[in-house]
């Protein structure tokens, strides 16, 4: 028994799930053998509505057959929309109505069958075998033999493409952290073996927990280069899911991992080695365990002129590097620059004004006389938005001997930071 | 005097080469302020570097130029900030490369810092870690136990890590290779009430080395402020 998808999308991968033999007849069709699937799906219409429902599920739109031989099916997915189940026997006269230009026969040997009046596979299958041999040669018994649905020849197998995914269904739930590392362990201990058998490494972890409430806790691990670590790749889960721990007990765990090209650079022989990147990534997660999530990374300086705006990125991440704003850079070998330290927040302030200048200042841990002061620095931006901002700043000497710079907006005054 | 006796024999073994015992000289590598590392010969690889003084007194300044030039000779490098006080605009403007500073914002969190500095020296990898401590209150700073800079300096041992503590005051005692003692001689202001006028014009800093050997200092003088172009917008 054959099977036949006539559609559009991902046909070979609604055949795998049923069989693995399958052929890639053409771009748009699809055959594979099902030959014994009836002990597991009983009747040859509950497996055709079971191939149906499939590739509605993963969003295929395609015509269903069902033949004894190949061919057949194929004519009748390409012949008939929904489902059909050719009948073992009766193949010529199931397909007889079809079009014979669903045969896709040479140009030459079309214009032959128009002109004898030859428009159906009805017409065609009852024409005698011998006339058509002296007639049309091998090609037009070949033709004739799709139209009664007698053609026999095997499948040119399709090879499957490989799925690095592997699932434990647990015998009783699992609720802490450590055992399910011993499961994790040896599904990563698989999965590595088996793409390393490929020369392959992953860039990606996608673990999915069933839980006993049946939902789902879904984590996925980017890594910044292709690895094959399998210990690494262990304590990431596990610090992942120490940070983000699934609600209830686990009862199903399914994990997966992308195929990639392993990557190798050549470092050069007199620059320092840069972090592994997995190892980094490693560390990275660690220390997020202690300082929280989002507290390491590489600062990115985001286009626009409002203070303090960046953001923090993984290391080696650059997928969206926005324009930064133009900075005037001093050249740090004729003169280091000066810094700022930032207060974040920054701390509101009690400043008094004298001759329309600051002379007091008291904020949090700071209280002092304005000993020299230098301002105002005016700035604003993003006028044209729903949040604008206006300020303007000065640099203050305070009588504690540190300098600040201190601004004024809407909301009162404030401390940004101090110089050091 | 059974020892002294063994190795005069070792050493006649090794035909009088009496060198035998010395240290190899530490790596050294630029600060970024030619007047430092004429002083201190540069920050030694390895070792624990500690940077102190009163605020404002140019530990910021120093410290971003020295993750520039290591930046700029491709090196990665980490700042782990106990107070979360890094600014990145200026110090990209000073020409730290960013993408190659890995950046721990600690939340005002001295022992996460700590421990985070420590994670990161034993990942290794890095050129500079940098434990910047500067804004934490002096007593909390002290509270760190020397155990913990002595595990610092074991974990930086005998890597090619420079790594860097700059804190009000000495906390780090015996732990640390080279001290510097920074402090503010004079600010230098410029400005007015015209638009293009500049706020704080500049500082002159004087660096003492404290240790290791007899004090030396070296005056340098920071730039004037960074402002990003096109303000008024």
């Amino acid at each position: 028994m054959f099977a036949c998808l006539h559609g559009t999308g991902n046909l070979a991968a609604v055949a795998f799930d049923f069989s693995p033999l399958v052929e890639q007849t053409a771009p748009d069709t699809v055959t594979c053998d099902v030959a014994g699937l009836d002990r597991l799906f009983g009747a040859a219409q509950e497996l055709a509505a079971a191939l149906a429902r499939r590739a509605v599920e993963t969003g295929v739109r395609a015509a269903v057959a069902l033949a004894a031989n190949p061919d057949a099916a194929i004519c009748a997915a390409r012949g008939f929309s929904g489902v059909s189940i050719v009948p073992q026997g009766d193949e010529a006269k199931f397909l007889g109505r079809l079009p014979v230009a669903l045969l896709r026969p040479s140009a030459e040997l079309q214009e032959t069958l128009e002109r004898w009046g030859i428009r159906r596979f009805q017409d065609l299958a009852a024409l005698p075998p011998l006339g058509i041999a002296e007639r049309l040669g091998a090609e037009g018994l070949q033709l004739r033999e799709l139209a009664r649905g007698e053609a026999e020849r095997k499948l040119t197998p399709l090879e499957e493409p490989p799925r690095f995914e592997e699932e434990l269904e647990l015998e009783y739930p699992v609720e802490l952290l450590e055992p399910l590392e011993f499961l994790l362990a040896r599904l990563l201990n698989g999965l590595t073996t088996r793409l390393a058998t490929r020369g392959l490494a992953t860039n990606e972890l996608r673990l999915r927990l069933h839980l006993e409430t049946r939902a789902t806790h879904e984590r996925t691990l980017r890594l910044p280069a292709p690895s094959l670590d399998g210990k690494s790749f262990l304590k990431l889960l596990r610090l992942d899911l120490a940070a983000h721990p699934p609600a209830a007990p686990i009862e199903r765990i399914k994990l997966g991992m992308n195929p990639v090209k392993p990557q190798a650079a050549q470092g050069g022989l007199f620059v320092l080695a840069a972090p592994e990147p997995v190892k980094l990534e490693l560390t990275l997660a660690r220390i997020q365990a202690i300082v929280g999530e989002g507290r390491a990374g590489c600062p990115e300086l985001l286009d626009t002129h409002r203070p303090d705006a960046f953001r923090l990125q993984k290391p080696g991440d650059r997928h969206h590097c926005p324009k930064a704003p133009l900075l005037r850079r001093v050249d740090s070998a004729v003169c280091p620059p000066h810094l700022i330290r930032m207060y974040r927040p920054p701390r509101m302030a009690r400043v008094t004004l004298a001759s329309g200048q600051p002379s007091f200042l008291a904020a949090e841990g700071i209280r002092g006389r304005i000993l020299e002061r230098a301002g105002p620095w005016r700035t604003s931006g993003d006028w044209w938005t729903t949040d604008p901002w206006s300020r303007d700043e000065w640099d203050i000497a305070l009588s504690d001997g540190a300098l600040y710079r201190i601004y004024c907006e809407i909301r009162g005054w404030f401390v940004e930071g101090s110089y050091d | 005097m059974g020892a002294a006796l063994l190795r005069k024999q070792f050493e006649s073994l090794l035909g009088g080469h009496l060198g035998w015992q010395a240290k190899p000289a530490t790596e050294a590598v630029p600060s970024g302020i030619p007047e430092i590392d004429l002083a201190t010969g540069g920050l030694p690889r390895g070792c624990l570097t500690e940077i102190f003084g009163a605020p404002s007194s140019g530990r910021a300044s120093l410290l971003v130029s020295i993750l520039a030039g290591a930046t700029a000779r491709q090196e990665f490098c980490a700042l782990v900030d106990a107070e979360d006080a890094f600014d990145p605009l200026s110090a990209a403007a000073a020409g730290v490369e960013l993408p190659r500073l890995l950046w721990i914002r600690c939340g005002h969190n001295a022992a996460h810092a700590l421990r985070a500095a420590d994670l990161l020296l034993q990942g290794g990898g890095f050129g500079v870690v940098a434990l910047d401590l500067g804004d934490t209150p002096v007593r909390a700073a002290r509270r760190i136990s020397l155990t913990s800079w002595f595990r610092l300096r074991r974990a930086v041992e005998h890597t090619p890590t420079v790594l860097i503590a700059v804190e009000r005051q000495s906390n780090a005692k015996t732990c640390a290779s080279l001290m510097l003692e920074l402090s503010r001689e004079q600010a230098r202001w410029s400005g007015g009430m015209l638009a293009s006028a500049r706020l704080l014009g500049g500082m002159r800093v004087a660096v003492a080395r404290r240790k290791p050997g007899l004090a030396l200092t070296a005056v340098f003088e920071s730039g004037e402020r960074m402002l990003a172009t096109n303000e008024h917008r």
